[in-house]
């Protein structure tokens, strides 16, 4: 599942606060050899994240100037910005990856403040003192642990386009037999509200425990304050609950908007098998494979993968940025 | 939050609680129900929602011979998907919390070194080396150890290890030095059994991610012998004419692991995401 992957909030400069009690240790009359075991400890990670993480990520760069296809056998060629620029600007090649990237770009616009508002009300819903509210919280968070292919599955059969799919079966009762039939998944229109849709219902549970341990955290005496002064509920959200959880409402979005740029396995599945509108739902990610995969486009791939990067990156340093003031508790 | 409650106001607080969990739940239990009917029932309208008759029959047969042009059984997928979990998690922490901590006993410019690169890397999501990754190794396709090898080593458990050895008392650290012992002795005999809530939800948090895993296996998989449970979902919903009943029996067994772990460690999800977030 690849949506349960937290960033986090360190400033890059957290370790350095550690860096005094640990590591001064008396060592009167003895060789100081630490730092050779701290190296061999900290290797085989560091080497793995060296070949596995950094070294692909420089030369995802590099390949994004070279012409290199898979299989080709053709001698990879330089390139220069020719990747950027028909991925940009040429009119007869940029189509698909500028629709990826608007399509994307939608996904966040809604995805981000529709997870992050349902995950706050849900959040405030169950911040309570109930009885079975365990059993409660569960149950939101439950479809988080749901494989995103299996979700994609479950969801091919409720927007089936035929009569007898679940919710077209649900509008045709509701609507006393007016509904019929309706291709949610293949119809453009469609296609990425099913998408967000399926998106949400499976992250939101990630979003809402986040937001729950950031009310969890606002001292309850600022509710009973609020209360003795006649505060209606309202106010009390505005006042107490929203400045209280800032910090981590502004985490959370950014985490979630981060998360609506990979996201891929949902639209993937569903464009192959499920009869999803290519177009109308293909996303940066799927872009990027398809091109690397069933073109052989490496180089084409590299260039759409450092755009990806470059989002989020963004993204990030954005986030970084909001949430520090507020972490230095 | 304190408040008088009165029990009007606790009925409407179950009633919009009920209401609205029963509509969240309801995708996953259209899958446990469908599991159970005939294929020919499943996408049957909202009158076939609730099955008729129940029956396990998509389960053995699933179990004992998948309905599936790619030739695979059941417990070939589940075979390779727990392997590579086991290999990933164990592996995963056993290295990434050597390294928070050796990172921690390093001085001076090194130091500084390794830390910064350890959080650069965290920021690179696997999506953006996914592409090159499968370039530089389309040699090793459809092997099982390009499967997990990438995912051992990882920058985020790092920090969530050193986040949580930060905070151990020096003192406790000194006093076994002073006894003679050495880092790997401390580190081991020491600092990890002391650490048993971060090694648990490190382990809980790659556990989930790792048996979702879905761009790695796309790319570098088509064999169906080293092919892991959720590509097989994606490849067994995609034939024609779909067995609803079939490929959902499977959704169902392919999710009872990551259920199981969650509802008994359900305490450690929480705190492992919650923590990386809140705390930062």
């Amino acid at each position: 599942m690849n949506t349960v992957e937290p960033a986090h909030t360190a400033a890059p400069g957290a370790e350095h606060a550690s860096s005094g009690p640990s590591v001064k240790l008396p060592r009167a009359g003895r060789k100081n050899r630490d730092w050779l075991h701290g190296l061999l400890m900290s290797a085989p990670a560091v080497g793995g994240l060296i070949a596995f993480v950094g070294i692909p990520f420089g030369y995802a760069v590099v390949l994004s100037f070279y012409n290199v296809r898979l299989g080709s056998p053709l001698e990879p060629s330089f390139f220069g910005l020719e990747h950027y620029r028909r991925l940009f600007t040429d009119p007869d090649q940029s189509g698909p990856f500028l629709r990826a990237l608007l399509n994307n770009l939608t996904f966040a616009a809604v995805v981000v403040p529709l997870q992050t508002g349902i995950a706050l009300g849900l959040a405030i819903l169950l911040n309570r003192k109930l009885k079975a509210i365990g059993l409660f919280r569960s149950l939101f968070f439950m479809p988080v642990v749901f494989p995103m292919a299996l979700v994609a599955v479950i969801w091919r059969l409720i927007l089936a386009r035929s009569e007898q799919g679940m919710l077209n079966s649900l509008l045709d009762t509701v609507s006393f037999g007016n509904w019929g039939a309706f291709d949610w998944l293949g119809d453009g229109a469609t296609a990425m509200a099913s998408i967000i849709v399926l998106s949400v219902w499976q992250g939101v549970g990630f979003q809402m425990v986040i937001l729950l341990a950031g009310l969890q955290q606002i001292p309850g005496e600022l509710y009973e304050a609020a209360d003795l002064d006649r505060a209606s509920r309202l106010q009390q959200f505005r006042h107490v609950t929203l400045p209280g959880i800032r910090g981590t409402l502004v985490f959370v979005a950014l985490l979630t908007s981060v998360m609506s740029f990979r996201v891929f396995d949902q639209v993937y599945i569903l464009i192959r098998g499920g009869g999803l509108a290519e177009d109308a739902a293909r996303t940066v990610m799927y872009q990027a494979v398809t091109t690397a995969f069933d073109q052989n486009n490496v180089g084409q791939a590299s260039a759409i993968t450092v755009v990806f990067f470059l989002i989020v990156l963004v993204l990030t340093i954005v986030q970084r940025r909001l949430v520090r003031p507020d972490n230095e508790d | 939050m304190a408040m008088t409650r009165t029990p009007v106001r606790l009925v409407l607080d179950y009633a919009v609680l009920g209401v609205l969990a029963f509509v969240f739940a309801l995708p996953a239990l259209y899958l446990f129900l469908g599991s159970l009917k005939p294929s020919d029932e499943v996408l049957n309208g909202l009158s076939g929602f609730l099955p008729t008759d129940l029956s396990f029959d998509n389960y053995s047969a699933v179990l004992s011979s998948l309905n599936s042009d790619s030739t695979g059984y059941f417990w070939q997928f589940m075979g390779v998907s727990v392997l590579l979990a086991f290999v990933v998690v164990t592996g995963g922490l056993f290295v990434n919390s050597m390294a928070a901590y050796g990172l921690s006993l390093l001085t001076g410019r090194g130091r500084r070194a390794l830390f910064t690169l350890v959080l650069l890397l965290m920021l690179v999501p696997f999506e953006s080396v996914a592409v090159p990754l499968f370039y530089m190794f389309n040699g090793q396709r459809n092997t099982t150890y390009i499967q997990a090898l990438p995912f051992i080593a990882n920058a985020f458990s790092v920090y969530q290890f050193h986040t949580f050895f930060r905070q151990i008392p020096p003192s406790i650290e000194e006093a076994a030095r002073l006894d003679g012992a050495g880092p790997w002795r401390t580190f081991f005999a020491i600092i990890v059994p002391m650490s048993k809530p971060v090694f648990a939800s490190v382990a809980i948090l790659t556990f989930l991610i790792q048996w979702g895993s879905f761009l790695w296996p796309v790319l570098m998989v088509s064999d169906p012998s080293v092919r892991p449970l959720p590509l097989e979902i994606s490849v067994f919903q995609g034939q024609q004419p779909p067995d609803w009943g079939q490929i959902l029996a499977f959704g169902v067994l392919l999710v009872l692991p990551v259920l199981v772990v969650f509802v008994f460690f359900q305490r450690w999800f929480v705190q492992g995401v919650a923590s990386s977030a809140v705390k930062g």
